[in-house]
């Protein structure tokens, strides 16, 4: 068995207690246990981290670049969705 | 009186002695084996693989590099962890015979690896409660090293047992190889008695039954047969070695020995 044979798994790292996970990258692995001690090994070496996540790549479903525009391009003339849109009263404090 | 003085003076000067030895060898299997897995760097099955190897044998030179530091303390001639490490010959290395089986297949690695991690486990489990402190605290930290490494390797042995046709053969010949060197592990000589008495050393016997009902029990996930046991222990403890240390202390003390004081 060659490494090409084991399945993708990206990896997330939590950096501290309270923050989220943040995807850092991905390796091979066997199985999900060893996904996990790959991702220890690789990328909590200098204290990266206090939590782990592995992810088989195979299952994260994505969305396809070719509908990009229909996707995304929509949200661009929708300023008043940003909350700096909207001007706010003298009156109101402690915002 | 004075044969009395006499003989207080030759007691503790034997209890110094052996206290010493049983640091060395802890340090010297800890040394041996961490040695061992960096022979893999660059070669394991995959990069991944490569650097968990790597991983496992750092951390096991950090812990000899303690009990070196420690155990030319308690000898009092002045060594320190270098010397200690590269300028004594096999005879005087006190580390047990299965740490210098060569690496053999990916197998044999692992197998020698779990045997060990499962005797770590209970030996460091037993001092990190040792009356003395100094090896006390060393033991805690290496603990929780020895836990992981134990979590990669018995998760290897049950990946490969319970694997391909193949990789379960394999592993069962690296077992029946390898079984032999583990009736050393826990059978208890002179130096390890005095110093279980002092409370110092752990109490191998005790210990024994816990190591081999978890290697039972890894050994049944791993769909493995246990071989049959070995009435005749190694010594390597007391430096008595299989012909592959010397080869092994060749290469890792070459630079030494042909560059007296070679720092980085």
């Amino acid at each position: 068995m060659t490494e090409s044979d084991w399945p993708l798994f990206e990896v997330f790292i939590r950096s501290r207690s309270g923050l989220e996970h943040k995807h850092v990258g991905s390796l091979h692995a066997a199985d999900a246990r060893m996904a996990v001690e790959h991702a220890r090994d690789v990328y909590t070496r200098r204290q990266e981290g206090v939590s782990l996540w592995v992810v088989r790549s195979a299952d994260i479903v994505a969305s396809d670049p070719e509908e990009a525009d229909a996707l995304f391009e929509p949200a661009r003339d929708k300023v008043y969705r940003h909350p700096s849109f909207y001007a706010i009263p003298a009156e109101v404090k402690n915002l | 009186m004075q044969t009395e003085t006499r003989t207080d003076t030759r007691t503790e000067a034997q209890q110094q002695q052996a206290h010493c030895h049983y640091v060395l060898r802890l340090a010297d299997t800890s040394l041996v084996l961490g040695q061992r897995l960096a022979e893999w760097i660059g070669h394991a099955p995959a990069l991944e693989e490569d650097l968990a190897l790597a991983n496992l044998s750092l951390d096991l030179i950090g812990q000899a590099r303690l009990l070196l530091t420690y155990a030319g303390e308690l000898e009092g001639q002045g060594r320190d962890e270098d010397a200690l490490a590269f300028l004594r010959d096999a005879p005087e290395f006190l580390n047990l015979a299965l740490a210098e089986q060569p690496n053999g297949d990916f197998a044999h690695t692992i197998v020698r690896q779990w045997l060990i991690d499962a005797w770590q486990l209970e030996i460091y489990g037993a001092l990190e409660h040792s009356s003395d402190t100094r090896l006390a605290a060393i033991a805690a930290k290496a603990i929780r090293e020895t836990r992981y490494h134990y979590r990669f390797s018995s998760g290897w042995l049950v990946r490969l047992g319970d694997g391909t046709a193949e990789s379960r053969q394999r592993t069962q010949r690296a077992l029946d190889d390898l079984w032999r060197f583990t009736a050393e592990l826990f059978a208890p000589d002179g130096i390890d008695e005095r110093m279980s008495r002092a409370g110092i050393g752990a109490s191998l016997p005790e210990l024994a039954s816990r190591w081999s009902a978890r290697v039972e029990e890894d050994l049944r996930a791993a769909t493995l047969t246990r071989p049959a046991t070995q009435p005749f222990p190694w010594h390597g403890k007391r430096g008595v070695h299989t012909e592959h240390l010397g080869h092994l202390l060749g290469e890792m003390q070459h630079l030494q020995r042909s560059y007296p004081g070679a720092r980085w």
